[in-house]
């Protein structure tokens, strides 16, 4: 925590903004609250409403049968239900297939992503009068909710915290149920995003490596001529043939000598053309796990991340390699998607510290050598660093070895709409326009659906 | 799916002798079925009847997230439906007393559904049994005209909602047989107040003469009066004929029923199987209507008696604790929301109280004194016949607005949790907004389920307009290209939809000069839109 102070207090003498401030207190107060944003968001127990219409006998009465809309089960193949879409499509009517929440890959680390696929059936219903930005007079027009108990007129009964307290852990959504869910595979996801959403293919950009490449080994075997005599395998070809030739008897003592060889007999190692599969693309994967990034926009960032592995895996032929980086104002590898998608801590923002390590890893292991490497970074924006002094040095270097660098900002709503750093100093700098082909920046709000996710995903990769 | 066992049918045969001892009244014969987890897989996406049409939205998940129940409270998921015999489903390891309490609730639902005049046209026939035949019906169409049977079942649903459900009930009531309308009731009901501002005074001025001529002659005042009026007014008579010959228009505020009797596209020869596909899905859809406007009712009416048979049964003497632990979560007030089982319980068990002391009439409501109003008490004893009244004759509006008085409010400690942004904290504080039976009663009205009016009429052009009826509130505006996109589909020709959108105003801006408050007031402005549909693309333009 100390180090934080010092790091906030070395800023402060650079000089920081009202809002910058503003921002670095809170996340360093959320810190310090023992690093728990739970608790720290949170002051008494949001009282959860529920419709009226949301009550249901089994429910109530604990006869535990499966809600409806858990059993939902998709009794047809997604294929099938996309294949109905298009044809949709065809006749003249808007698609109404939607994939909807994709949960996690597997707990256990085999890459499955659940794909549910989702539609709605519209009706003319009232809606309600949209409330205002920012909640900004939220009282008032509210129309409000029941309630029974103690408590005066005006008395604060339970608080929630404005983000949704979704972040860590829970953030899996609806998908623990089990039956209703369709699974399939990343590289099936990435065929129906390419297929149905149109997502780019890769473009050829000439330096694409082949698909293999030959080791030459002493693999193969061949008999009569060679590099090598395998003599085990010749022993044993010798002893058929002997047998067949009744030279030697069962029970007998076996007469060495006495054993005929043939020239076919002889078994040679011979040095042989081997195909070996490589990698082709390796992915790194970053994300901001601070404070701010509570809620929503880890769930966005997180969603779209799937999504792209996905497409990758896809246009890689499964040949993927994923490594997973959270910060905060340190980097951390992680080794598996779960623990990429769950972590959360509370500390400050540091981007440079990431990008950092990722030109570390990529130097150390020398990567770029056999490698097409892409960066998906997802932030909310937010960097101590206000002006990218260390991060986009680091982000150059970057953009040397790396096929493409795409940055997701997803608006955490913490400081209305003015824009983020990240933003500002990347627009700034330049590097957006002279290094088009290989730096993307999405920005999204915090509200944004499934639809505008694919879509950011299509500016990041085309 | 299979049936109970003999001994859980017999618990059941025991609690409907008891049931019928305290005054329910319900068909001898029921159904109750076990039913597994697949089972429900089954049964879930057709709203638990089990021979529901197929339709391919029942085989993926329909997004209904969190929130969206209140702009979209689909049919209630129930352990009973109701059809002839009523149906009910049951896990297979519930306890004997479990099961006692369910079958009590169940049988409580039971008598709500025969019962209530607002069921009054599901009486007459097995909707299970009709669904059968829909559902051939619909493997048939599908056999022959492949997935354009779907697409119309898909764009009728969308609008399933906007059935004349009311029109209905106000038919099942009436004797068969149009009644035409007589040239005195087209006087006073029409005649007199056509144009743009009928005068009040007028009228009355014409009842008095009414009412003056019958008193004065007995025998042919009436007579007498038309005859006066038919001289003032020549063209009364030829007017009443023309209104006479007139043809009835069919659902003006239904339209479903008005693209089938109106629609050119769905009356031609090739289209006439569409037809069939709309009488199903409208049929269907009646048949709930009844459901989603009695949940306060029906849900509190079956815990009432679930609570008032179960404590007196004597075969589960014992189970008190276990029972009162299931009942509480069943029965209690959540501290934010509304529990229809729990407030439609109480408001029935405090009308009794009030009915059995006679506070239920005018005598009570007259009686200004507080003190003599406190202590009022006639011992009527008249408490479950009163309740007895509201479970036949009342819906959930009617039932809410009625009875919710600040005595109920007060004796359960009821509020309006209102909820605000807390800047400080960065938090959405929850807070007791109101105690007033007013608020309150306001509140529950609001999240009551209620379709919009939509009105119907054909303009130049065979244009179709669809005009929304201002009740403060918008529609939801991402589903319109949806629905008016099917309805252009079942019309075969351009579709107009008026609506009010709300437009907020930029505050401070005209007010100049005058100190900004902290939180400016959101003033929002209604103006009026046109939305058309027109081969298959939405545009909008304003109406005024």
């Amino acid at each position: 925590m100390n180090r934080l102070r010092q790091l906030y207090h070395r800023l402060e003498a650079r000089g920081l903004s009202e809002d910058q401030r503003r921002v670095i207190e809170w996340e360093l107060a959320m810190a310090e609250q023992t690093g728990d944003p739970e608790r720290a968001h949170r002051s008494g127990p949001a009282p959860v409403a529920r419709s009226l219409y949301s009550y249901s006998d089994p429910e109530l009465f604990q006869q535990g049968l499966p809600s409806p809309v858990l059993s939902m089960v998709a009794a047809q193949s997604l294929d099938h239900l996309l294949q109905r879409d298009l044809q949709r499509e065809k006749d003249g009517f808007p698609r109404k297939i939607r994939i909807g929440k994709l949960v996690k890959p597997g707990r256990d680390g085999d890459d499955k992503v659940v794909v549910i696929p989702t539609t709605v059936e519209e009706k003319l219903i009232h809606d309600r009068i949209t409330e205002e930005e920012e909640g900004e007079g939220g009282e008032g027009e509210e129309q409000g909710e029941g309630g029974a108990g103690e408590g005066e007129e005006g008395e604060v009964i339970g608080e929630q915290p404005v983000r949704e307290e979704q972040g860590g852990g829970s953030g899996a959504g609806q998908g623990q149920g089990g039956s209703h869910e369709l699974e399939s595979t990343v590289y099936d996801l990435g065929r129906i995003l390419t297929e149905q959403f149109a997502l780019p293919n890769l473009r050829d950009k000439g330096k694409k490596r082949s698909l293999t490449r030959f080791a030459y080994d002493l693999t193969d075997r061949n008999r009569g001529f060679g590099q090598i005599l395998d003599k085990k395998a010749t022993l044993r070809r010798v002893l058929q043939t002997n047998i067949a030739l009744q030279r030697i008897q069962a029970g007998t003592q076996v007469d060495t000598h006495a054993l005929m060889i043939s020239p076919r007999d002889r078994v040679y190692r011979i040095l042989s053309k081997e195909k070996d599969y490589e990698s082709q693309a390796v992915v790194f994967f970053v994300r901001d796990y601070s404070g701010s990034m509570a809620g929503k926009p880890t769930e966005l960032v997180v969603n779209q991340h799937v999504l792209i592995y996905a497409w990758l895996s896809y246009q890689y032929q499964n040949q993927v390699e994923t490594r997973f980086i959270l910060h905060d104002t340190e980097a951390r590898e992680v080794d598996n998607f779960q623990a990429y998608y769950q972590m959360q801590v509370a500390g400050g923002t540091q981007v440079a510290s990431a990008y950092r390590l990722v030109n570390q890893i990529v130097a150390e292991e020398e990567l770029e050598r056999d490698y097409s490497i892409y960066v998906f970074h997802g932030t909310d924006g937010d960097d101590w660093d206000t002006y990218g002094e260390e991060s986009l040095p680091e982000l150059e270097k970057m953009l040397v070895y790396a096929s493409r660098v795409g940055i997701t900002i997803a608006e955490n709503g913490l400081e209305g709409t003015r824009r983020s750093e990240v933003e500002k100093y990347l627009s700034k700098s330049g590097l957006l326009e002279s290094k088009k082909e290989l730096l993307r920046l999405d920005v999204m709000s915090k509200e944004s659906t499934e639809a505008r996710v694919i879509e950011g995903i299509k500016r990041l990769i085309s | 799916m299979e049936l109970i066992s003999q001994h859980a049918k017999r618990i059941m045969e025991g609690c409907k002798e008891r049931a019928r001892q305290a005054g329910l009244r319900f068909e001898d014969e029921t159904l109750e079925y076990i039913v597994t987890n697949r089972d429900m897989l089954e049964l879930g996406p057709k709203v638990m009847i089990p021979t529901l049409y197929d339709y391919w939205v029942q085989e993926v998940e329909v997004l209904r997230e969190q929130g969206r129940y209140e702009l979209y409270p689909n049919n209630p998921y129930e352990t009973v439906i109701n059809t002839r015999p009523p149906i009910s489903y049951y896990n297979d390891n519930n306890p004997d007393w479990l099961n006692v309490m369910i079958f009590y609730h169940v049988i409580g639902h039971i008598d709500f559904f025969q019962n209530n005049l607002f069921f009054r046209h599901t009486w007459d026939y097995d909707f299970t049994s009709r669904a059968l035949a829909d559902k051939r019906l619909f493997a048939k169409l599908r056999s022959e005209k492949g997935r354009w049977v779907d697409y119309v079942i898909e764009f009728a649903r969308t609008i399933d909602n906007l059935v004349g459900y009311f029109d209905l009930l106000a038919e099942s009531g009436q004797p068969a047989g149009e009644r035409s309308m007589s040239l005195l009731d087209y006087y006073f009901d029409i005649f007199l107040q056509r144009g743009p501002k009928p005068a009040v005074s007028t009228y009355a001025r014409e009842i008095e003469s009414y009412n003056r001529m019958l008193r004065e002659y007995p025998e042919d005042g009436e007579t007498r009066f038309l005859k006066s009026v038919t001289e003032k007014h020549t063209e009364l008579e030829a007017l009443h004929a023309r209104k006479l010959k007139e043809k009835k228009t069919v659902g003006r505020t239904d339209l479903l029923r008005f693209l089938m009797e109106y629609s050119p596209f769905l009356n031609r020869e090739e289209n006439r199987w569409m037809l069939t596909v709309l009488e199903v899905i409208r049929s269907t859809s009646l048949y709930f209507q009844p459901q989603i406007r009695t949940k306060i009712l029906n849900e509190g009416w079956a815990s009432y008696w679930h609570d008032t048979l179960f404590l007196g049964d004597d075969r589960i003497k014992g189970h008190e604790v276990d029972y009162a632990i299931v009942n509480a979560k069943v029965t209690s007030m959540p501290r934010v929301g509304l529990n229809p089982y729990a407030l439609g319980m109480r408001l029935f068990q405090y009308l009794e109280q009030q009915a059995d002391r006679g506070r239920t009439g005018l005598e009570y409501f007259q009686t200004a004194d507080r003190q003599e109003r406190q202590h009022f008490d006639r011992a009527t004893g008249k408490g479950r016949e009163f309740i007895f009244h509201l479970r036949e004759n009342s819906c959930d509006s009617m039932f809410i607005n009625s009875f919710i008085d600040q005595d109920f409010i007060d004796q359960h400690r009821l509020f309006v949790a209102g909820k605000r942004l807390n800047k400080e904290r960065m938090t959405w504080q929850y807070y007791v907004k109101s105690r007033k039976a007013a608020d309150y009663k306001q509140m529950v009205a609001d999240s009551l389920y209620h379709p919009p009016r939509v009105e119907v009429e054909v303009a130049e052009n065979n244009i179709l307009v669809l005009n929304h009826v201002f009740e403060g509130k918008p529609l939801l505006r991402d589903f319109l290209q949806g629905v008016m996109l099917g309805v252009e589909f079942l019309w075969g020709s351009e579709v107009q939809l008026y609506t009010s959108v709300p437009i907020p105003i930029k505050a401070g801006s005209d007010s100049a000069g005058q100190v900004k408050e902290e939180t400016p007031k959101r003033t929002i402005q209604w103006k009026r839109f046109r939305y058309t549909m027109k081969d298959r693309t939405l545009s909008r333009s304003l109406a005024e």
